[in-house]
């Protein structure tokens, strides 16, 4: 009956985008059409947010105005752990079927999620003086945080320091899965360490709930956040293409076609 | 390409593997002490720099003594693959036939016995040093016997993985530290319960759980990390 589907079989429509994607070329035009819009988005969202957060927000009742910080560092920490997660997937992908422009997503992720691991510690601790009287804590979430920051620059300085590019992404691919296996023993052990040592410590929500003028602008954000990662990795993710493939005529033609 | 195994089985190449390693240890008798003799300057570092008190000594004596075996474990794991991987001799380890992660833990349990081993006979003069009670010494040396083989299996991978760069030795400090976080919580969370008089075993068997697991696991990432290298 279904002789002609069954010699000629049809690539899922699925199967066949994600197929062109692996192709340099394609992948740079196919994301080009997207970056602007995720910046747009990015940009509108984040002014919203923040006039939501930093304007319209009521001061707390306990910290006054020093929890509007907040507003920048729980979404940069929930980006820090969800960008090295997204490394380690990849870099599993990457090293599993060998696909070069998954490893060039998953080294172009590295360096974002180091920045926004760097927001969260910054912002955490500007945070902490008014709140804590102190800049540094060590503060269960603060370490695994900053253990976090290390792995970070564990993978970007092992892909900077081998020259072939290839090769370096998939040695810093394997060092983002070990690290990942790693990191909930890591936050577990430093939780329990913090216990430990000091006794109880200063919860750092208090466990109060949130009022939702307050939460809102935490979740627009939370997003905003997101469509920064995706601009900003789809970015870099097409200039390390264009480095690397400088002497293949695709390059070539975009080249020319920007000039 | 692979040829068969000459001969043998895999425990009498891994055995033929290990003893070999020792031997070549054992004739660079010199190099066999940096490690060791690093270890006693860090530690004995301490008391000059924070000063003598017995008190304090004692109560920063684990912490003093696991972070100077972490510093000393570093510092010997770059000699793991590096002589090897220079004369081509990993080469001809993976064209032997014979897997890659049996011949990475062989030389493992060559590294731990070199360079992990000494640390643990030498903790009771460290201890010594440090003012540790002696009621607390067996339980340092146990966590130093189950905590130095899991940082010899974690630092295998930082090494196979930067064992092709000419200045790894720096950057594998970077890459590994992280990974040791959780021991050395947990080796000085063990020993100082015991200084306090409290229950210290469900430590030890976190410990050996971490053991066992990167005995498990680690060769296979260290393999893994060598292949990339040699690529």
């Amino acid at each position: 009956m279904n002789t002609t589907k069954t010699v000629k079989p049809r690539k899922n429509p699925v199967v066949m985008f994600i197929h062109k994607m692996g192709s340099p070329p394609w992948f740079y035009k196919f994301t080009g059409k997207f970056i602007p819009w995720f910046w747009l988005i990015f940009g509108v969202l984040t002014v919203w947010g923040l006039y939501l957060g930093l304007v319209k927000a009521p001061a707390d009742y306990l910290q006054g105005e020093s929890f509007r910080i907040m507003y920048l560092h729980v979404p940069a920490a929930w980006m820090s752990m969800l960008i090295y997660s997204m490394m380690a997937v990849m870099g599993f992908i990457a090293l599993v079927w060998r696909i070069r422009i998954v490893e060039i997503l998953a080294m172009a992720s590295a360096p974002i999620g180091a920045a926004f691991t760097i927001v969260t510690l910054t912002a955490g601790s500007l945070w902490g003086r008014p709140t804590w009287g102190t800049y540094w804590v060590w503060d269960a979430r603060l370490t695994s945080e900053l253990v976090l920051l290390f792995l970070y620059l564990g993978v970007i300085g092992l892909y900077n320091s081998i020259d072939e590019p290839r090769k370096a992404a998939r040695a810093a691919c394997l060092l983002a899965l070990v690290g990942a296996v790693n990191l909930p023993i890591i936050h577990y052990s430093v939780k329990w360490w913090n216990t430990l040592h000091q006794g109880s410590s200063i919860s750092l929500t208090g466990g109060s709930s949130i009022d939702a003028s307050m939460l809102w602008p935490l979740l627009i954000m939370a997003i905003a956040t997101k469509f920064y990662y995706a601009a900003n990795l789809l970015t870099r993710t097409r200039v390390s293409l264009l480095e690397q493939d400088i002497r293949k005529s695709w390059v070539r033609e975009v080249l020319k076609e920007k000039s | 390409m692979k040829a068969e195994p000459v001969s043998g089985s895999l425990s009498r190449a891994f055995f033929a593997l290990l003893r070999r390693d020792l031997l070549l240890a054992f004739r660079r008798r010199t190099e066999l002490l940096f490690p060791v003799i690093f270890l006693l300057v860090v530690v004995s570092l301490f008391p000059l720099g924070i000063g003598p008190g017995p008190q304090l000594l004692a109560r920063i004596a684990p912490g003093v003594i696991w972070i100077a075996a972490l510093l000393a474990t570093v510092i010997s794991l770059d000699g793991l693959f590096r002589s090897d991987f220079e004369d081509g001799t990993m080469e001809q380890f993976v064209i032997s036939g014979h897997p890659l992660t049996l011949i990475s833990l062989a030389k493992i349990v060559a590294h731990w016995l070199v360079a992990g081993l000494p640390i643990v006979l030498l903790s009771p003069l460290l201890a010594l040093w440090m003012n540790l009670p002696t009621e607390s010494l067996g339980v340092m040396m146990l966590t130093l016997v189950l905590g130095t083989p899991i940082l010899s299996l974690i630092g295998s991978i930082g090494v196979g993985l930067t064992i092709s760069l000419k200045r790894g030795g720096q950057l594998l400090s970077l890459l590994v530290f992280p990974l040791y976080v959780p021991i050395l919580i947990i080796a000085t969370a063990a020993v100082m319960a015991s200084s306090d008089a409290l229950p210290y075993t469900q430590f030890l068997g976190l410990l050996l759980a971490g053991l066992i697991t990167s005995l498990t696991l680690a060769p296979f990432a260290a393999a893994a990390a060598l292949k990339i290298s040699l690529s």
